[in-house]
C-alpha cells in the first residue's frame, strides 16, 4: 500500500521503539551478566564463577535429561495417538479425544496438589519420574490434538496407494507418514521441549529435596533466594537457564511461532 | 474398496475405516495421561471436599472449602488480582498490538522479519528469568528509579514490588511486556491474509486510515483477536511463577493470586483441601473463559 515518506518514518520509529521496549529487560540482563561486583570477575568470567557457585552444571544436565525424556516420550505416544484419531474410525474416537482435549488447557495448577500426595504415598517423590511423567501427560494431550490435525489432513490417496502395495498400518505410519510429517513435528518437538525446559511449578512441588534433579529454572529460583551478594552472578545464572531455548528459537523460530499461535485453540 | 462408507457413518467422524487397532494406537498415550493429568483432577475435585492438612486423617467438609474461596478476605482478593492482571495481560497488548499492526500492515516496512523475531522473544524466555530481569528493573536503586531520577521525578521513586499501591500494576505491566509481542505477530498474521481489493474498495468509497481500520481490518481479524484473547487471558491466570519470584504475593497479599494460593495453602499453610479447591475453581475458569471468547470469536467470523 502507498503512504506518504513521512507516514513511513513515524512507522520506523513505532517499530524501533517497540523493539527497543521488548528487547530492554532482557539485553539489560545480559549486560549485567558481564559486570564486575564482589564475588563476580566481570566479563565472561561470570559465567564460570556462577557454573560454580550456583552449580548450573548440576541443574542444567537434571533439565536436559528431563527434557530429553519427556520430548521423546510425549512425541512417539502422540504419534501413535494421534494416527489413530486422524485416520482410523472405532467407536468412542470421539469421545476419548475430547477428554484427551481437556488435558490441553487444565492448568499445571490444579494437578499439581493431588499428584504430590499421591506420589508422596507411593514414595515415588523427588524421583525421575515424579517429575517427568506429569509433563509427558500434558505434553501427550497437546501433541496428540496437534498430530491428530496433521494426519487427518494429509493425503489420504497416499495412504491407499502404500496399502495397495501391501505395506502394514505400522509401516504406513512410520515409513510414509512420519517422514511426511516432519515440520509438524519439528513444530511439537521445539514446543515440547520448551515448555519441559522452562517448566517451574512441576519441579518446585514434585523434587522438594533431591537437589541433583533439581531443573534450570529451580535452580535459579533456589539462588536467587540464597544468593544475595550482588546481581552480576544472578543475571549469569539466569541467562545460562535461558540461553539453550532462545538460540532453538533463533533457529527454528518459524515453528515456534507457527506453533505456539496455530497449537492455541483451533481443531 | 473401504466398506464402511455408509450414509450411516459420516459426519465429525475422522476419515478412514473402522479399525479396532485404533485403542491399541491410543492406549499408551492415554494411560499416561489419565494417570498423571485426568486421575489427579478428578482427584482435585474429591480433595476440594475435604478439610485435610496433608498428614493427619482429613475430616468432611462439603462445600464449605468453596464457601470460603468466595468468603475469604485474602482469596477473594487473589481473584480479584487476577482480573486486574487480564487487563495488563490481555486488554492493553490487544489495544498495543491493534495498534502496531494496523501501523505497520499499512506500509510495507523493511525488516518486519527481524521485528517480529525480537518482539515474540520474551514468549520463548523461562518466566524465572523474566522474573530475575524485571525484579532489577523494580528494584530501589534499579533502572526505573534512575530513569525516573534523570526526568526529575524523584519524588515517584520507590521500592515499586513492595509498595501496596504500585506492586501489582509493577507485576501487571510484566505481563504487557510479556504478551505485547505475542498479539502483535498474531495480528499482523491475520491482516497479512486480507484481500487487498477490501481496501481498495474502501478508498474508492472516500475511507480515510480510521474508518478503513474500523470497517475492514478489525471485522477480519475477528479470528486472531479471539485467539489473542483466550492466549493472554489464560497466561494471566497461570502467573505462578512470575509471582513466586517477585512478590511472593506482598506485600501484605495485594499481588497474591490463585495460581499462586494454590502453591501458598498446599506446602506452606497445610490447607490441602482448600488448595484443590482454588484449582479446581482456576480450572472452571480457565475452561468457562476460552469457551465463551472461542464462540463469541465464531459469531459473526466468516
Amino acid at each position: 500500500m502507498r503512504v506518504s515518506g513521512s507516514e513511513r518514518l513515524a512507522n520506523y520509529a513505532i517499530l524501533m521503539a517497540f523493539a527497543v521496549f521488548a528487547l530492554y529487560p532482557l539485553v539489560g540482563i545480559v549486560a549485567a551478566a558481564l559486570q564486575p561486583d564482589t564475588q563476580a570477575p566481570g566479563g565472561l568470567a561470570n559465567f564460570g564463577q556462577a557454573w560454580e557457585i550456583g552449580r548450573f552444571g548440576s541443574y542444567l544436565r537434571a533439565s536436559a535429561l528431563v527434557s530429553v525424556f519427556v520430548v521423546a516420550v510425549s512425541t512417539v505416544l502422540s504419534i501413535l495417538a494421534g494416527f489413530a484419531f486422524g485416520t482410523m474410525r472405532f467407536r468412542g474416537s470421539e469421545a476419548l479425544f475430547y477428554v484427551m482435549l481437556i488435558g490441553i488447557m487444565v492448568p499445571a495448577e490444579a494437578i499439581v496438589v493431588p499428584l504430590f500426595f499421591d506420589l508422596r504415598a507411593l514414595g515415588l517423590t523427588d524421583t525421575f519420574w515424579a517429575l517427568a511423567l506429569p509433563q509427558v501427560a500434558q505434553s501427550v494431550a497437546f501433541g496428540t490434538f496437534w498430530l491428530r490435525a496433521f494426519f487427518r489432513s494429509s493425503n489420504r490417496s497416499i495412504i491407499e496407494a502404500a496399502r495397495l502395495d501391501g505395506a502394514s498400518t505400522w509401516r504406513i505410519l512410520w515409513q510414509v507418514l512420519v517422514p511426511l510429517s516432519r515440520p509438524a513435528l519439528v513444530t511439537l518437538v521445539v514446543l515440547t521441549f520448551m515448555w519441559t525446559w522452562n517448566e517451574f511449578l512441576i519441579p518446585l512441588v514434585m523434587v522438594p529435596t533431591n537437589e541433583s534433579l533439581r531443573t534450570a529454572p529451580l535452580g535459579l529460583g533456589f539462588f536467587s533466594g540464597q544468593y544475595t551478594q550482588g546481581f552480576s552472578l544472578l543475571a549469569a545464572g539466569a541467562v545460562i537457564v535461558a540461553v539453550p531455548v532462545v538460540v532453538l528459537y533463533l533457529f527454528l523460530q518459524r515453528h515456534f511461532i507457527a506453533g505456539m499461535l496455530e497449537g492455541a485453540v483451533r481443531d | 474398496m473401504s466398506s464402511g462408507t455408509g450414509s450411516t457413518t459420516r459426519r465429525a467422524g475422522p476419515p478412514g475405516e473402522p479399525r479396532r487397532v485404533g485403542y491399541l494406537f491410543v492406549l499408551p498415550a492415554f494411560a499416561v495421561y489419565a494417570a498423571f493429568a485426568l486421575y489427579p483432577l478428578l482427584k482435585a475435585v474429591y480433595l476440594s471436599l475435604w478439610h485435610w492438612d496433608g498428614l493427619t486423617l482429613a475430616t468432611w467438609a462439603g462445600l464449605s472449602n468453596y464457601a470460603d474461596v468466595l468468603g475469604d478476605e485474602r482469596l477473594r482478593g487473589a481473584f480479584a488480582h487476577a482480573l486486574v492482571l487480564m487487563v495488563f495481560f490481555a486488554v492493553l497488548p490487544l489495544l498495543v498490538g491493534l495498534l502496531l499492526a494496523a501501523v505497520l500492515h499499512r506500509a510495507k516496512v523493511r525488516g518486519l522479519p527481524f521485528f517480529r523475531t525480537v518482539v515474540f522473544l520474551p514468549q520463548v524466555v523461562a518466566m524465572v528469568v523474566i522474573a530475575v530481569a524485571w525484579r532489577r528493573i523494580y528494584a530501589p536503586d534499579g533502572s526505573l528509579n534512575s530513569l525516573l531520577g534523570a526526568v526529575g521525578l524523584d519524588s515517584w521513586a520507590r521500592g515499586w514490588l513492595g509498595d501496596y499501591t504500585f506492586a501489582l500494576p509493577a507485576v501487571g505491566v510484566v505481563g504487557t511486556w510479556l504478551e505485547s509481542g505475542l498479539v502483535t505477530v498474531l495480528l499482523l498474521a491475520g491482516m497479512s491474509r486480507i484481500p487487498t481489493e477490501l481496501y481498495e474498495a474502501a478508498r474508492l468509497d472516500g475511507a480515510g486510515p480510521v474508518r478503513e481500520f474500523l470497517s475492514v481490518t478489525l471485522p477480519s481479524v475477528r479470528a486472531e483477536i479471539a485467539v489473542a484473547l483466550t492466549l493472554t487471558v489464560i497466561a494471566a491466570l497461570k502467573t505462578f511463577d512470575l509471582i513466586y519470584m517477585t512478590t511472593s504475593g506482598g506485600p501484605g497479599y495485594s499481588t497474591t493470586v490463585p495460581s499462586y494460593e494454590v502453591y501458598r495453602q498446599a506446602f506452606e499453610v497445610g490447607q490441602v483441601g482448600l488448595a484443590s479447591t482454588i484449582g479446581v475453581v482456576l480450572t472452571v475458569i480457565i475452561f468457562a473463559i476460552s469457551f465463551v471468547i472461542t464462540r463469541i470469536g465464531d459469531r459473526g467470523g466468516d
